[in-house]
């Protein structure tokens, strides 16, 4: 049951694109098409679980345990960007048809601040206080990582195909490119609202 | 100068001088700073308390007690009881909130600090002052669970809600009465044989107007 | 013009990290609910860019080209990570509020991007005037952003009281605000520019 709230509470209640704002650059970047929406987001999904995985071990077996919290910030980033490119070197030698798929996002990924900002979430265990019940251990923690990675792809490809449609149409001059498109996000954000509470 | 080879030497070299000597700076300020973080910490807890808690003179506030998953922070003058900081946490709108609620040695509420909350901005958030506010039947201060009811007036309570969040309001509202419970529940740990005596007997006048203390005790 | 005081000025104003350069939106939107908050985010940004600026820029003929990438990254969470220690030590209800966005400062776009398209190409001098133009430009960037929204949203600015709250238009201060009002304040700067 748990877990039903926690995945509810990750994809729509606290969607970390409209109302954490983490992930915003590459949701504002690499939106134009459906494809591409949904390459990066597969992308993102793997990654985020992975490296909750891998920081939430550290936190607890290595900076908690030597008392070093306070370098946690800079270790993380290291472990994202070695884990970024060391997922880009298998996939390439295991499944070269994936990395085609993926291989273009995965360099985008690290200076993605929706990694940093999960794996940060559930190594403190703050983003337990969100869902009723939830305790902050590492088997409800990947599931909220990989809950909250499949909102983000969520809201993406949503954002995606408004944004095709919106690419045909005329839009004032000043109003073209990003603040058209902050304007759409804006108003998903507002649709996105609708589900706070039901957590 | 020339930028140095990108050759093996050269690479390993400058990334463990550069790891080394952001070690070492970073090292020093966190020994530099963790005395002062730690007081900081410490200052916010000792403020909430006494900023929750009667005024009286010659007060002691006892060792923190863990009761029910609360802390109680009980005010002593002597030996008889004054009054307690209760510290306790509840599922709002936006997650979970932290509270210190203060209540004199009668069970009326003294004054309330929310810690921490996740409120929405504008609207649940308006808990941290709203209940504080001496308006129409909003404020808690100085009214005691035992003898009003801590409800909501939409759900027959005496207390208003604040405007369009009732649901962080009733959260609120539940806080502090699982806070007073706890609290006016007899003393299981005997401090000295007379207070605790007194301090029941002063918690039976209370108890009656409780709507069923026993069964609370055990609710959910 | 000349070149120190084009550098200052480009981040400020051409180049500004919001508006121009379109970097750096994470924080630009969660923090901007008052306008102090999306100062102090600002500041806290604009601190960590001189600072990385003028170490890489000390450092950039000592750091292979291959490994440049994480060494730069090693020094910006340095200063990332003092930020944090400082600001828990003496300002801590200003982290408080700001919460997780301090440490993502480290991935936020500006600070990396102008170690690399700058300071890796610059004496410290420059190099610090590009961070403090940058830093500036962010922090009135989120300060504007913060006061708009404060403002329309609760009545206030700078935390003072402008007219009764229950005037304000919340959604501003909530989550859909922090879109539809740098939207539309985008969109303005676009066409003051033109």
């Amino acid at each position: 049951m748990v877990y039903l709230l926690i995945i509810i509470s990750a994809i729509f209640v606290n969607n970390i694109v409209f109302s954490q704002f983490l992930g915003i650059c590459p949701f504002l970047g690499v939106s134009k098409k459906i494809d591409t929406a949904a390459g990066m987001g597969a992308a993102v999904t793997f990654v985020l679980t992975l490296a909750t995985v891998v920081t939430y071990l550290l936190q607890k077996y290595v900076l908690a345990a030597f008392g070093l919290e306070f370098l946690q910030t800079i270790l993380f980033i290291l472990v994202i960007a070695a884990l970024v490119q060391m997922i880009e070197i298998v996939l390439k030698k295991i499944s070269p048809s994936l990395y085609q798929a993926l291989g273009v996002f995965l360099p985008l990924i690290t200076t993605n601040c929706c990694i940093l900002g999960v794996a940060i979430l559930v190594a403190d265990g703050t983003w337990a206080g969100k869902v009723p019940g939830a305790e902050a251990n590492l088997l409800q923690g990947t599931v909220f990582a990989f809950a909250t990675a499949l909102g983000f792809a969520l809201a993406l490809i949503l954002f995606a195909g408004i944004r095709e449609q919106l690419s045909m149409n005329k839009v004032p001059k000043a109003m073209e490119g990003t603040p058209i498109a902050l304007l759409t996000a804006g108003l998903l954000a507002m649709a996105f609202m609708g589900f706070s509470g039901v957590v | 100068m020339k930028r140095l080879e990108s050759n093996l030497l050269n690479m390993v070299l400058s990334l463990t001088l550069v790891t080394l000597a952001a070690a070492a700076l970073l090292g020093g300020l966190y020994v530099l700073t963790e005395e002062p973080i730690q007081k900081q910490k410490a200052d916010k807890q000792q403020k909430a308390i006494t900023s929750v808690l009667p005024v009286v003179e010659g007060m002691e506030i006892a060792e923190a007690e863990e009761v029910n998953g609360m802390t109680i922070y009980k005010a002593y003058v002597g030996d008889s009881l004054v009054g307690a900081a209760v510290q306790t946490q509840e599922n709002g709108f936006g997650g979970v909130f932290r509270l210190m609620v203060g209540f004199d040695s009668e069970g009326n509420v003294v004054n309330y600090e929310v810690l921490e909350h996740q409120e929405t901005p504008g609207l649940g958030d308006h808990m941290t002052t709203w209940f504080k506010t001496d308006k129409n039947q909003q404020s808690v201060i100085g009214r005691s669970p035992a003898k009003s009811k801590f409800v909501v007036s939409k759900d027959g309570g005496d207390v208003d809600a604040i405007t369009a969040a009732t649901i962080s309001s009733r959260a609120f509202l539940k806080a502090v009465q699982g806070a007073y419970d706890t609290y006016s529940k007899p003393a299981v740990e005997a401090v000295s044989g007379a207070t605790s005596l007194s301090e029941n007997a002063e918690l039976q006048e209370i108890y009656p107007d409780n709507v069923e203390p026993q069964t609370e005790e055990k609710d959910e | 013009m000349n070149k120190p005081l084009n550098t200052f000025t480009n981040g400020l104003l051409r180049e500004n990290p919001t508006f121009g350069l379109v970097l750096g939106m994470c924080p630009t939107l969660a923090t901007t609910t008052s306008a102090i908050n999306g100062m102090s985010m600002g500041l806290a940004t604009l601190f960590v860019l001189v600072c990385s600026n003028v170490v890489i820029s000390l450092i950039r003929n000592l750091i292979p080209d291959k490994v440049h990438i994480p060494a730069y990254i090693v020094v910006i969470a340095s200063f990332v990570t003092m930020v944090q220690l400082l600001m828990q030590a003496y300002v801590p209800a200003v982290y408080e509020t700001l919460g997780l966005f301090i440490p993502l400062i480290v991935v936020n776009c500006i600070v990396l991007g102008r170690a690399e398209a700058f300071a890796a190409k610059n004496g410290v001098g420059l190099s610090a005037l590009d961070g403090l133009g940058m830093g500036l430009g962010f922090t009135l960037s989120l300060t504007v952003l913060g006061a708009i929204r404060e403002l329309l949203g609760s009545g206030m600015c700078f935390g003072l009281k402008v007219f009764p709250e229950q005037y304000g238009m919340l959604i501003f201060v909530l989550a859909p605000g922090a879109f539809i009002a740098l939207a539309y304040l985008m969109a303005v700067v676009m066409k003051i520019k033109k």
